[in-house]
C-alpha cells in the first residue's frame, strides 16, 4: 500500500521536476527526455540500494546538478535554440501533420486568391479600365477566402456561416449596385467610389474577425485576439510587401540585363496577385508563429508612445507659446484622423499586451498624457474647422472625416476617463480593455454606413 | 580528494570518447563506467554530461539514436563514429605528451603525497 503511495508521488515529482525543466528554452522536450530516463534509472538504482523513493528522488534531483547551470550549458551548446525559430513540422510533438495541413490549405487559398483576382479579367475587365472596379471590390477577393480559412479552421457551425455569407454577399451588392459618376478620361475615382473602396475593407475586417474569433467573439478575451491578430497581421504584411518590392526591383534589373522589360508582367499579374496572396499568407504566419515568437506590435508600442507622446506634447507647448491658429486646408481633417488612428493604435496595443492584474506604473502615465494631447491638438483642430466648416461646404469626404473623428474621439475621450480613473486606483485595467474590445463594432457600423448610404446622399460624385 | 573543473572539462572529451569505443553506451551508464574507472574520484554533475555529448554529436564525433531499454523507456544511445575514432587517436597522443612532460617535471621534484600524482595521470597508464 505505502509502496503504491510512492510510485504516485514519485511520479508527480518527476512530472513537477520536468515542467520546471520545460520553462527552460534552450532544453528542448527531447533532451527532457533523455534527462528524464538518467534521473529515472538514479531513482532505481538509489532505491535498489535501499533509499524511500522520495529521499532517492531528491538525491537523484541534487545529483543532476543546479538547472539554471544545466540550462545554461544547454543554451551555450544549442545556442540557436535562443533565437525561436518558426517550425513548421517539430518531431517530437504530436500534431506535425495538423500543421502540415494548415499550411498546405493556407497556400491554397492564396493561390485561390490570386486566381479570383485574374477572374475578372477573362471577361474583359482589365486592371487599366476597370480600376474603379478593382479597387472598390479589392477586399472582396481576397477576405472570404480569409474568413474561409478561419471558418475551416476554427471549425465554425453552419448557422454562424450563413451569417458570413450573407454580409459577403451584402458588401458585393452594395460595391457595385451603384451608379457611380466615373472621372472621365482620367479614370479617376469618384469621391463616393473611393470612400467606398477605402471602407468597404475595414467594415469587412470585422466579418473577418468574427471568423477569427469564432464563439469566443462574443467576449473581450476572444474579441481582444483579434486585435492582436490584426496588429501582427499589419505588421507581416508590411514584411512581405517590402520583401516583394525588393523581389521585383530586382528581377526588373536582371531582366532588364537582357533587354526584357518585364514590367507589364509585374502590373497585371505579380502585383495583383502579390497583394492578395500576401494576405493569406501572412495570416496564416501569423496564426503559425504566434506562440513561437513575441508579439511585435506591442513592442514597437513601447517604443514609439514615449516619442509620439514628446511630439504632441512639444507640439501643443508650441501652439500656447507662438499663438498660431491651426492652418486649415482640404486635408488638415485627414491628417488629424490619422493622428488620432495611430494615438488609438499605441494605445490599443498597449492595453493588448498588459497584464489586467498589475498595478500602474509610469508607462500608463505616459499613455494618458499621449491620449490626453492627442484630445487636446484633435479639439484645436476641431475649433478650427467648425468655424469655417460651412464655407467649405459638406463634401463626401469631408462627412466621412468628420464622423471618423467624432468616433476616434469618443474612444479616446472615455479611454481617457477609465486610464485615469485606473491610475487613481478607482477602476480596474480590465474595464479600459472592455470599453475597447466593446467599440470595435462602431467602426465597423460606420464603415458600412459610408458605403451604404453616402452614395446615394450625395449623388454618386 | 576533488579534481578541479578544468580538468574535468578538457578530459570529458577523451573519456565520453573512450568509453564509447568499448562500446555503445547512454548517459547514465557513461557516467557510472566514468565513476568506477576513477575509482569515484572524477564527479561529474550528471546533467552536464548531456551537453557534452550533444557538443560530440554536433561535431561528428558521435552519433545518438533513440531505443525502447529493457525497462520500457526510450532511452538515447550513443555510438563514436569513424572521426570519433580519429579524434580520440588525437586526444590520446595530445594527453601523452602533457603526461611525459609532467612525470618528466615530477621526477626532480619531491612533492608531499607520492600517491596523488598517479591520480593525475590516469589517461597515460
Amino acid at each position: 500500500m505505502a509502496a503504491a503511495g510512492h510510485v504516485v508521488s514519485l511520479e508527480e515529482q518527476i512530472e513537477l521536476w520536468r515542467s520546471y525543466l520545460r520553462r527552460r528554452q534552450a532544453i528542448h522536450s527531447i533532451d527532457i527526455a533523455e534527462l528524464e530516463d538518467h534521473l529515472r534509472e538514479q531513482v532505481a538504482v538509489l532505491g535498489e540500494a535501499g533509499l524511500a523513493a522520495d529521499e532517492a528522488f531528491l538525491v537523484a534531483v541534487k545529483r543532476m546538478g543546479d538547472l539554471d547551470a544545466l540550462s545554461r550549458e544547454f543554451a551555450r551548446e544549442h545556442s540557436d535554440r535562443l533565437w525561436k525559430q518558426l517550425v513548421m513540422v517539430s518531431p517530437d510533438t504530436g500534431a506535425p501533420a495538423r500543421a502540415r495541413t494548415d499550411a498546405i490549405v493556407a497556400f491554397c487559398l492564396a493561390v485561390a486568391a490570386a486566381v479570383a483576382i485574374k477572374v475578372p479579367a477573362l471577361f474583359g475587365m482589365e486592371l487599366e479600365q476597370g480600376a474603379g472596379f478593382y479597387a472598390r471590390n479589392l477586399s472582396l477577393f481576397v477576405l472570404p477566402l480569409l474568413t474561409g480559412y478561419f471558418v475551416w479552421k476554427r471549425q465554425l457551425e453552419i448557422r454562424v456561416l450563413r451569417w458570413l455569407v450573407v454580409a459577403f454577399v451584402a458588401a458585393g451588392v452594395f460595391a457595385n449596385i451603384y451608379p457611380f459618376v466615373s472621372g472621365g478620361d482620367t479614370g479617376a475615382l469618384s469621391d463616393t467610389a473611393a470612400l467606398t473602396a477605402l471602407h468597404l475593407p475595414i467594415a469587412l475586417w470585422l466579418i473577418t474577425g468574427m471568423a477569427y474569433a469564432g464563439d469566443r467573439w462574443g467576449q473581450t478575451g476572444g474579441r481582444m485576439d483579434f486585435i492582436r491578430f490584426s496588429g501582427e497581421f499589419f505588421i507581416y504584411y508590411v514584411l512581405i510587401a517590402l520583401g516583394g518590392g525588393v523581389l521585383m526591383g530586382f528581377t526588373a534589373l536582371i531582366f532588364e540585363s537582357i533587354s526584357i522589360d518585364i514590367e507589364p508582367f509585374f502590373q497585371s499579374w505579380l502585383l495583383p496577385c502579390g497583394v492578395v496572396g500576401a494576405v493569406l499568407v501572412g495570416a496564416w504566419l501569423v496564426e503559425a508563429k504566434q506562440s513561437v515568437i513575441e508579439n511585435m506590435a506591442p513592442v514597437l508600442t513601447r517604443l514609439f508612445t514615449p516619442l509620439f507622446a514628446a511630439a504632441l506634447v512639444t507640439f501643443l507647448g508650441t501652439l500656447l507659446w507662438t499663438g498660431r491658429g491651426v492652418d486649415i486646408d482640404r486635408n488638415v481633417l485627414i491628417a488629424f484622423d490619422l493622428l488620432l488612428v495611430v494615438v488609438l493604435g499605441l494605445l490599443l496595443y498597449s492595453v493588448s499586451a498588459r497584464d489586467s492584474g498589475m498595478p500602474p506604473d509610469a508607462f500608463d502615465v505616459l499613455q494618458v498624457v499621449l491620449v490626453v494631447s492627442a484630445l487636446v491638438a484633435d479639439a484645436v483642430a476641431l475649433w478650427a474647422i467648425a468655424a469655417r466648416i460651412t464655407e467649405f461646404g459638406f463634401t463626401p469626404n469631408r462627412v466621412a472625416a468628420l464622423g471618423e473623428n467624432a468616433i476616434l474621439l469618443v474612444n479616446l475621450a472615455w479611454s481617457a476617463v477609465l486610464y485615469i480613473r485606473f491610475l487613481r486606483g478607482r477602476g480596474s485595467f480590465s474595464s479600459l480593455e472592455q470599453w475597447q474590445t466593446d467599440y470595435l463594432p462602431v467602426y465597423a457600423a460606420w464603415a458600412a454606413i459610408v458605403v451604404i448610404a453616402f452614395p446615394p446622399a450625395f449623388g454618386y460624385i | 580528494m576533488e579534481i578541479n573543473k578544468d580538468l574535468i572539462a578538457a578530459s570529458s572529451t577523451p573519456i565520453v570518447l573512450a568509453i564509447l569505443a568499448e562500446e555503445d553506451s547512454y548517459g547514465y551508464a557513461i557516467l557510472k563506467r566514468v565513476r568506477d574507472l576513477s575509482g569515484g574520484r572524477m564527479e561529474w554533475t550528471d546533467g552536464m554530461l548531456y551537453p557534452v555529448l550533444h557538443r560530440l554529436e554536433r561535431l561528428g564525433h558521435i552519433k545518438a539514436r533513440w531505443e525502447v531499454a529493457d525497462s520500457g523507456r526510450r532511452r538515447k544511445y550513443y555510438r563514436i563514429t569513424r572521426p570519433g575514432r580519429e579524434q580520440l587517436v588525437e586526444e590520446h597522443r595530445q594527453w601523452q605528451a602533457v603526461d611525459a612532460t609532467l612525470r618528466g617535471i615530477w621526477k626532480g621534484l619531491s612533492l608531499a603525497g607520492g600517491t596523488s600524482l598517479t591520480a593525475h595521470c590516469p589517461q597515460g597508464a
